[in-house]
This record gives C-alpha cells, sequence and structure tokens, in this order.
C-alpha cells in the first residue's frame, strides 16, 4: 500500500514524534515493524481467513485522526454515570489519553501499580518491556501493527503477588470527538495466588471515531482474573478491541464480554493456557438496525489438564449482523484437555444475519472436547403460552427476548455491574418492564 | 357464559371440528371426553386463540362478546383460561415474574392499580401452600425442569392467581399419578363457584371421580355426539367409546 492512498501513512511521520517512549529502542523497534507491516497489509482484509465475515471497507473510506494533544477533556458526569461503577477504582482514557483528573484510585493498595501508559514508559520502561508485545505481536493482523504503531497510551496495572483486590478496576475508554481514532494499550499484571476484577467500558459520543484498543493481560500462577467487556460505542463508531492473555499454571479467567454498540464492531479474546489452568468466555451481542458485530475467541491448551469453556449469545434485530468465531486449539502435549463451546443466536427479523463458525483443532489423543451451535427465532409456543397467561404479544417476545439474553448477565458475579447490563439490556428491548 | 353454535374448523384444510354445538353457564362443569384424534385438543386451542386453526363456520360468543375474534391475551384478560396439555418451558423467565406480569395485566385491562408487591406475595405464597408446591418453584424459570406432576400444578396455581371466569383444563389428567391427580383435583375443586364455568377435556373417566362434572359429552370425528350427565362417563368407562362411534356411522 503506497503512501499516496493510505493517508494514515501520510500523517505518520508528524505524529511519531509526539508518540509516547520515545527513548526506548525496543519500543521504537516495535513500532517500526508495526508500521512496515502497516504500510504492506492495511487494515485486515476479507482475503485473511479471521476477517472472511467482516468486511472494513467502509472503514477505509474515512480517515481517523489520533488526538495529540492532551488538553483537560470536559466530560459531563451525569453523561458517564451510567456506565461508570461507584464501588470500583476507575481509570479513565479520553480520547486515547489517560485523565488523571477523571480517574479514581483512591484506597487502592500501594503495593498496585496503577499509571497511564505513557507515564509508565517513561518512569518503568524495563517493567514495561518484560511484557509488552509478549502476548501479542503486529503479525497477528492489522489492527494489531496498526495498535502497536499509533497508540498514545493507556494504562499499566501491576498486582503483586497474594493481593486479593476486593474491587474491580474500571478501565473507561471514552472518545469524544468526531473523527478521533483512540489507538490504546493496556497492560495488565498478576502475580502468583493474585485476585482481580478488570472491567473495560467503551463509550463515546454520538458521532463516528474509531477506538482500537488492545489488552495485554498476565495472570501469574494461582492466580485469578475475572475480567468483563462492554462495549457500548456510539451507533456511528467503528470499534476494534483485542484481550490477550496469557495465563500461567493453575491460573484462572474468567471473561464476560458484552457487545452492544458500535456500527462495525469487532472483539477478539485469545488465551494461551498454562498447565492446570481454566478459562470461562461467555459473551453476549445484540445488534440492531445496520449493526456489524464480530466476536472472535481463541483459546490454546498448549499444557496438559486445561479446562476452557465458552458459551456465546447473538441477538440481532433489523438488518444487524453478527458473527461468532470461535477456535480451540489444543497441542499435542495437552493431554487431559477439557474444553466446550457453545454459540447460541436468536434472529429476531428475516433480514438479521449471524455467521458462525466453531473450529476445533486436536492434535492431542486423550482430550475432551465438544461444541454446539444453534440460530433460531423465538419460540411461537412460549409466544402463545404468554399471551394465554394475558401478556400481550410484543410484550411477550420482548420477554422471551430479554430472557435469552439475561442469561449471559446473570451469570456476572458483581451486583452493580448486572444491574448496569440489565439497564442497557432493557434500553436495547424497551417495552419489556421489570 | 359461553355459547358455541355450529362451529367448524380446519387445519391445513383438513375438516377436524364439523359442527359443535355447546352452551355453557356459570356454574356448571363440562366434560368433553372423546378418542384420541376427536378435535379434543382442537376445541381447547380454538378457544383460547391458538394460530394454525381456520374457522370455517359458525361462532363461539363469551359473555356477549365474539370469542374468536379477540387476540389470546385479550380473552386470557376478559377471563378465559387454559391448562395446557403439555405447559411450555420458559428458561430465563422466573414462574413469580410471570404470575406477577400476568396479574398486573389482567388489573390493568380491568382498570385497576398494579398489585402490590408484599400483598402479591402473600396471595401467592398461600396458593402455593395450598397446592403443595415448594416456595423455590416461584424462582425457577418457568416449567423448566418441572416434572409432568409440577407442570400441572404450576398450571393450576396460575389459574387460582388469574381467577378466571371460564376454565379450560386441556387433558390436565394425563401422566399424573393418582396422588398428584388428587393435587391438581382439589385445587381445582377449590376454584369451584357459581361464577365459574369449567370446561375439562379428558381422554380418561378417572378424573370425573375427582371432579365431578355436571354434564360430559362425548366427541368423536368432529362433532359431540352424545351428551348426558355424570352418568355417561361411566357408562364409557364400561363399554369404551366404540358403541357410540358404531351408532354415529349408523345414523
Amino acid at each position: 500500500m503506497n503512501t499516496a492512498l493510505n493517508p494514515y501513512m501520510a500523517a505518520y511521520p508528524a505524529l511519531a514524534a509526539v508518540l509516547p517512549g520515545q527513548a526506548l529502542a525496543w519500543l521504537q523497534d516495535i513500532r517500526a515493524d508495526a508500521l512496515a507491516r502497516f504500510s504492506s497489509h492495511g487494515f485486515p482484509s476479507a482475503r485473511e481467513e479471521d476477517w472472511r465475515y467482516t468486511n472494513l471497507a467502509a472503514l477505509a473510506k474515512q480517515t481517523f485522526a489520533p488526538v495529540v494533544a492532551a488538553a483537560e477533556p470536559i466530560i459531563d458526569a451525569e453523561w458517564l454515570k451510567p456506565y461508570q461503577l461507584a464501588d470500583a477504582w476507575s481509570l479513565v482514557l479520553v480520547d486515547g489519553h489517560f485523565c488523571a483528573a477523571l480517574s479514581r484510585t483512591d484506597g487502592l493498595p500501594e503495593s498496585v501499580q496503577v499509571l497511564g501508559m505513557a507515564d509508565a514508559l517513561q518512569t518503568y520502561g524495563g517493567q514495561v518491556a518484560a511484557y509488552f508485545g509478549k502476548a501479542v505481536d503486529s503479525a497477528e493482523h492489522g489492527f494489531i501493527a496498526f495498535n502497536n504503531a499509533w497508540f498514545t497510551d493507556g494504562v499499566f496495572v501491576d498486582i503483586p503477588a497474594q493481593l486479593v483486590l476486593d474491587k474491580p478496576i474500571q478501565c473507561l475508554h471514552i472518545v469524544t470527538q468526531a473523527g478521533a481514532v483512540a489507538a490504546t494499550r493496556n497492560l495488565l499484571v498478576l502475580g502468583a495466588n493474585a485476585s482481580a476484577q478488570w472491567l473495560e467500558t467503551f463509550v463515546g459520543a454520538e458521532v463516528a471515531y474509531l477506538s482500537a484498543a488492545v489488552t495485554e493481560a498476565f495472570v501469574g500462577q494461582n492466580a485469578s482474573l475475572t475480567a468483563y467487556k462492554v462495549q457500548c460505542e456510539s451507533a456511528q463508531a467503528y470499534h476494534f478491541g483485542g484481550l490477550y492473555v496469557q495465563q500461567a499454571r493453575d491460573a484462572r479467567f474468567n471473561q464476560h464480554n458484552f457487545a452492544f454498540g458500535g456500527l462495525l464492531a469487532r472483539s477478539d479474546i485469545r488465551t494461551d493456557l498454562g498447565q492446570g489452568s481454566e478459562c470461562e468466555l461467555n459473551g453476549l451481542y445484540l445488534g440492531v438496525k445496520r449493526q456489524h458485530i464480530d466476536n472472535h475467541t481463541r483459546i490454546n491448551h498448549t499444557q496438559p489438564h486445561a479446562s476452557s469453556r465458552q458459551l456465546y449469545k447473538g441477538v440481532l434485530d433489523g438488518r444487524a449482523r453478527g458473527v461468532f468465531q470461535g477456535r480451540v486449539v489444543v497441542a499435542e502435549q495437552a493431554q487431559k484437555t477439557d474444553s466446550d463451546m457453545n454459540n447460541r443466536n436468536l434472529l429476531l427479523s428475516p433480514d438479521a444475519e449471524v455467521d458462525t463458525k466453531p473450529q476445533l483443532e486436536i492434535y492431542a489423543d486423550d482430550v475432551k472436547c465438544g461444541h454446539g451451535v444453534t440460530i433460531g427465532q423465538l419460540d411461537e409456543k412460549s409466544v402463545f403460552y404468554l399471551q394465554s397467561r394475558c401478556i400481550d404479544e410484543e410484550t411477550a417476545r420482548n420477554m422471551l427476548t430479554f430472557a435469552f439474553a439475561n442469561e449471559m448477565v446473570d451469570k456476572v458475579a458483581n451486583e452493580e455491574l448486572k444491574i448496569q447490563l440489565q439497564g442497557l439490556l432493557l434500553k436495547k428491548f424497551s417495552s419489556v418492564i421489570l | 357464559m359461553l355459547s358455541i353454535k355450529d362451529l367448524t374448523v380446519n387445519v391445513n384444510d383438513k375438516k377436524i371440528l364439523k359442527g359443535i354445538n355447546l352452551e355453557i353457564k356459570a356454574g356448571e362443569i363440562h366434560a368433553i371426553m372423546g378418542p384420541n384424534g376427536s378435535g379434543k385438543s382442537t376445541l381447547s386451542h380454538i378457544l383460547s386463540g391458538k394460530s394454525g386453526y381456520e374457522v370455517t363456520g359458525g361462532s363461539a360468543t363469551y359473555q356477549g362478546k365474539d370469542l374468536l375474534a379477540m387476540p389470546p391475551e385479550i380473552r386470557a384478560r376478559e377471563g378465559v383460561f387454559l391448562a395446557f396439555q403439555y405447559p411450555v418451558e420458559i428458561p430465563g423467565v422466573s414462574n413469580v415474574y410471570l404470575l406477577k406480569a400476568a396479574l398486573n395485566a389482567v388489573r390493568k385491562y380491568n382498570g385497576q392499580d398494579e398489585v402490590d408487591a408484599m400483598d402479591f406475595l402473600t396471595l401467592v405464597k398461600g396458593k402455593i401452600k395450598a397446592l403443595e408446591m415448594d416456595e423455590k418453584f416461584l424462582y425457577r424459570a418457568v416449567n423448566e425442569g418441572f416434572s409432568g406432576g409440577e407442570k400441572k400444578r404450576n398450571e393450576i396455581l396460575q389459574m387460582a392467581i388469574l381467577e378466571p371466569k371460564l376454565c379450560i383444563l386441556d387433558e390436565t389428567d394425563s401422566g399424573l399419578d393418582i396422588d398428584a391427580l388428587k393435587v391438581v383435583a382439589d385445587g381445582v375443586n377449590s376454584l369451584r363457584s357459581p361464577d365459574r364455568a369449567f370446561i375439562m377435556v379428558t381422554h380418561y373417566q378417572r378424573l370425573l371421580d375427582y371432579i365431578k362434572p355436571d354434564f360430559v359429552h362425548v366427541l368423536a370425528h368432529g362433532q359431540i355426539i352424545k351428551s348426558g350427565g355424570p352418568e355417561l362417563a361411566l357408562e364409557l368407562e364400561e363399554k369404551g367409546y366404540g358403541w357410540l362411534e358404531d351408532g354415529q356411522v349408523a345414523a
């Protein structure tokens, strides 16, 4: 791809001078490699197997520019209220920059390191280098290359061994400006036996923008990470969010992915399982109108005795399109792997569409692996049953849709988040009254 | 309360009901018996508004209104209750939520305020006790994982809460052991009142030992071929349906 065709490349030289981590040779190498890859490949193409159901042609027609100036952002607290948890520590990223003024870290144990990525690179460059790029690299696909080259900030969170955090840490991604690209990079480290809840929430003003966020998480031996992603981007936004996890021996990783917003949204979640570790991936995607919501998961069973569970549910109305592509790879030495993957879809309109592709690749010979997929409409017998119990047809349909989706919300252990998510669900299927 | 006149119904262009006539007054219990495939379930479904049936002639008038013109939820709010032969499982919707939503829909229809949460729980807990059900049922998803007997009891619980005027029991006794049948029958009997009518559709005479009908009708080949008092059920028990069906062919 030549620079004349790619405005991102054309604008890069001016941007490069203000990106964080100038002094770090290892980071400059990563950036240079990423830039070369992005220059030749651009954003992922539908010709790539992992992108065949998601066409980014519309994204390529617009150019989004990073917000360079880290001016104090003006955010209406009322506007944030539905998304920001009261009983949590929060780290706020506005237009791709960490905003200390809006963040709340009071009461976090002092042994926890929490700071913006730009600051972390400056102050603890060596510590960041130990993890950065170790869970995912530019070869993954064009968005990772883009993020490596373009990221402006993010957060760095290091939770020491043995520490158990009793409240969640919420990372709020906010985009306020039309035409902006927010490329953020987070690094989350949990030491051995540590335990934490990590929530990433994506919201934005009702304008067109591109959010391209990557989080790498390292879960230490026998540590436990519960991660939530709540994607409520604006209806005109493009979203790419990737979460790449390394699980050490006996580590537990429990993830809940709620994809509600965006015009075109793609989520990648990948984890490499250590011996005896466990992961559970739960997902719910709701598409209305012309939304396109794509979810990719990949679980690599690289060691014996690990288990993985996946349940993704989709509800698609209007002309919305959903994608679920789940891939489980069981390496030759990953004996006694126990894996199960399910994807259930509810299509509410004749024009809604879902592409689902569960993939199992098994190279070991003593494993238990299963997968299942369903695509269906609301059960007319259930609708009639509710009608015969005095409930009008529209409410009956909403009730059944809500019930289908709410199963995933019910799995959320954090009560405040659960209530927030139910509120977001109800907003989407508004005539249900609880 | 309900007047059915010359009702004919097709399913997929096949004639299932071929001219049903039935008069039901408040306070009465009518048993409709008949062999498999006689059209018994079709009759319950058409009265409660299930789709997939084509009314080709006749009428059903309920409290002076054209029952067949109403959508199912309006029939239900007007007081017509169908206890399903096979109650539907609804994962994700709790029993107590459905009961409350149903009751409030009726109350709203009748111009009443929504039921107070505490009053509602007191009401439900009283009824659930009478049906020898565990309170845990309230918080489980509607019929999900219930045994056959539990599902039927759950239907009677809904009926007890909604206090309908016309109760249609579609093979409520099928698949019940004798103990569950007694509980269900007690539940129904406790709802008997001069203002309320019942249509009991059943294959077995056994139910009528526990819920005494005022009238027994025999449905065969889409028509009521004989009507009588409770003694007709005993006669059927003894002779089977054969003698009546043969008689119809001769006539």
